[in-house]
């Protein structure tokens, strides 16, 4: 039997000292959803992010992958759960090649990770599969040139390659339009409404006219809570986002 | 181009018991032995974002572990070289649990006061170690039948090893793990969302460094044919972490480069000059300003330019 949600968030609540940034935050996401979160600056959506992904502990609450429990667990394992995620800050190996960045992707779920006798360059499979995604997001011509010499919109699309070469059943977006022209924006867009469906996405953006079309579900957090939460229209049409993030 | 030149340098260095004299054949024999150790501490320093200024425990504990067992409990060669890189390889693993609770400084001065407590059980244990006065009279093996007494027959024993050592860890970096130790010093945040078990890469590279620093600690008593506490010493582990630094941290020749450097300062200037010292400083000075990714990298952006031709 397949567990009802991809993943769960049950009252979770993160404080740094005084200061609460996740305050009882409860979400659940059916597989194969696309969940859009937004809300104001310092609403805590990347945080919730990072508690999802294990590079923050909750102080309580529970995280709940396809039924398993993965809140004590360390972020690698999550990974290895079908759990994979994209930097709102673009973190890449600057200094290595495009397809050296996505190997690293696939490489972080495989076995061969531990082989210390047998040269990377030998695994073939693992450069077929690195190009594949390169040209899946349209830059297989740029394979062999090290991130430092792409352009900014160019590492978005890295840094979202890495993530899909992970083939995850959950992906986290953060903020994956941020400092895009609109030319990139539709690209992107379009890379992210072809993710297949076995792929749960949850997205963190700013940019609602783009970002609405992709999502069918909305969550709106504000000073750490859940304001509003539901279907794509009925959260945009109520009072309270009005209010709290769109504007008058 | 790059493989001839590195067959030529083999060859050369092959060869060099023909032409140069024992003095000079023993000074090789020496950069060989502390280009293993360079090589060894690279792998923490350069590929792994861990700087350490203990790396001499391992080289020093190899060399009493086979020290003693020869001398004192008449052990053959062969049994004590193995005791000794196991016990070395399991004394890493050890103090790669303690040390890696850290990153950065405070790993830096965890393996510093790790290689410390080394060195102070080797002057204060007497009745073991023999303090200060060391441990002498040592011999070296004969593998597979052949002495290693000659200054040349050692130089080529030496010379076989670091070869395979030089082989070992070019492998090592070119392999898929080495891209794991590259990606977790570079973006450790983003290698434990791919997957990657950061610790663990950094443990097993600890583990792995500790078994080369034994292996040059081996050849280092096999040499000398004595050994004292200051092997141990942090600054035995500071000499060898600026060779890898002036050499070029990071890079496979880059080490080897460095060690060679510090060893011809230290035993070849310094006949010429009692200040030798003053002269490391400076020549370190120089390549900081001058190269400060060292060496090895600044020599071949430099010849990149020169190719380039004048702008």
């Amino acid at each position: 039997m397949t567990p009802d949600y991809a993943l769960e968030v049950v009252n979770l609540t993160k404080a740094f000292g005084g200061l609460v940034v996740t305050q009882g935050v409860s979400l659940a996401i059916r597989p194969g959803e696309r969940r859009l979160i937004i809300g104001p600056n310092g609403a805590g959506k990347t945080t919730l992010f990072h508690q999802i992904s294990g590079d923050l502990r909750p102080n309580s609450g529970q995280i709940r992958l396809f039924g398993t429990d993965i809140t004590q667990l360390t972020p690698y394992k999550r990974a290895h759960f079908g759990l994979s995620r994209t930097y709102q800050i673009i973190t890449l190996f600057t200094g290595d090649t495009l397809q050296h960045n996505v190997t690293l992707g696939l490489l972080g779920l495989r076995s061969a990770r531990w082989q210390m006798w047998r040269p990377l360059s030998h695994y073939g499979d693992l450069a077929i599969e690195a190009r594949r995604t390169l040209d899946a997001v349209g830059l297989l011509h740029l394979a062999d040139h090290p991130v430092s010499d792409i352009a900014y919109g160019e590492k978005r699309r890295v840094e979202l390659a890495m993530a899909l070469a992970q083939n995850p059943r959950v992906l986290l977006l953060d903020e994956p339009l941020a400092g895009l022209s609109n030319t990139e924006r539709s690209q992107i867009k379009s890379l992210i409404a072809s993710i297949p469906r076995e792929t749960t996405v949850i997205m963190i953006e700013h940019d609602m006219d783009t970002a609405l079309d992709l999502a069918e579900t909305v969550t709106l957090l504000n000073y750490g809570r859940v304001i509003v939460d539901g279907d794509r229209d009925t959260v945009i049409a109520d009072e309270r986002t009005r209010e709290v993030y769109l504007g008058a | 181009m790059k493989w001839i030149a590195t067959a030529l340098l083999i060859v050369l260095l092959l060869l060099l018991p023909f032409f140069a004299g024992d003095f000079y054949i023993n000074l090789a024999s020496q950069i060989l032995i502390a280009a293993i150790f360079a090589l060894s501490l690279n792998l923490l320093v350069g590929y792994g974002g861990m700087t350490s200024l203990g790396h001499a425990s391992y080289l020093g504990v190899a060399a009493y572990i086979s020290a003693l067992l020869t001398s004192r409990y008449g052990l053959g060669h062969g049994p004590a070289a193995l005791l000794s890189i196991l016990g070395t390889t399991a004394m890493a693993a050890f103090f790669g649990v303690i040390a890696l609770r850290a990153t950065g400084l405070g790993f830096l001065m965890i393996t510093l006061a790790l290689s410390q407590v080394l060195w102070g059980l080797a002057y204060r244990m007497s009745g073991v170690t023999n303090g200060d006065n060391g441990i002498a009279g040592l011999t070296r093996p004969a593998p597979l039948g052949i002495q290693l007494d000659s200054a040349a027959s050692f130089y080529w024993f030496a010379l076989v090893v670091a070869l395979f050592a030089f082989l070992m860890l070019a492998i090592f970096v070119l392999s898929s793990f080495g891209s794991s130790l590259k990606g977790v010093r570079d973006q450790p945040r983003r290698m434990a969302a791919l997957g990657f078990n950061p610790w663990m890469i950094r443990w097993l590279t600890f583990v792995y460094a500790g078994f080369w620093g034994g292996v040059s600690g081996l050849l280092y008593v096999y040499y000398n044919k004595y050994i004292h506490p200051t092997s141990l010493s942090t600054t035995s582990s500071a000499e060898a972490l600026l060779g890898v630094i002036a050499g070029g941290s990071g890079t496979l020749s880059g080490p080897a480069v460095g060690a060679a450097l510090v060893l011809l300062l230290k035993n070849y200037a310094s006949a010429y000059i009692e200040r030798w010292n003053m002269l490391l400083g400076l020549v370190f000075l120089f390549i900081v300003l001058v190269m400060p990714t060292g060496i090895v990298p600044g020599l071949s952006r430099l010849m990149a330019e020169l190719r380039r031709g004048p702008r």
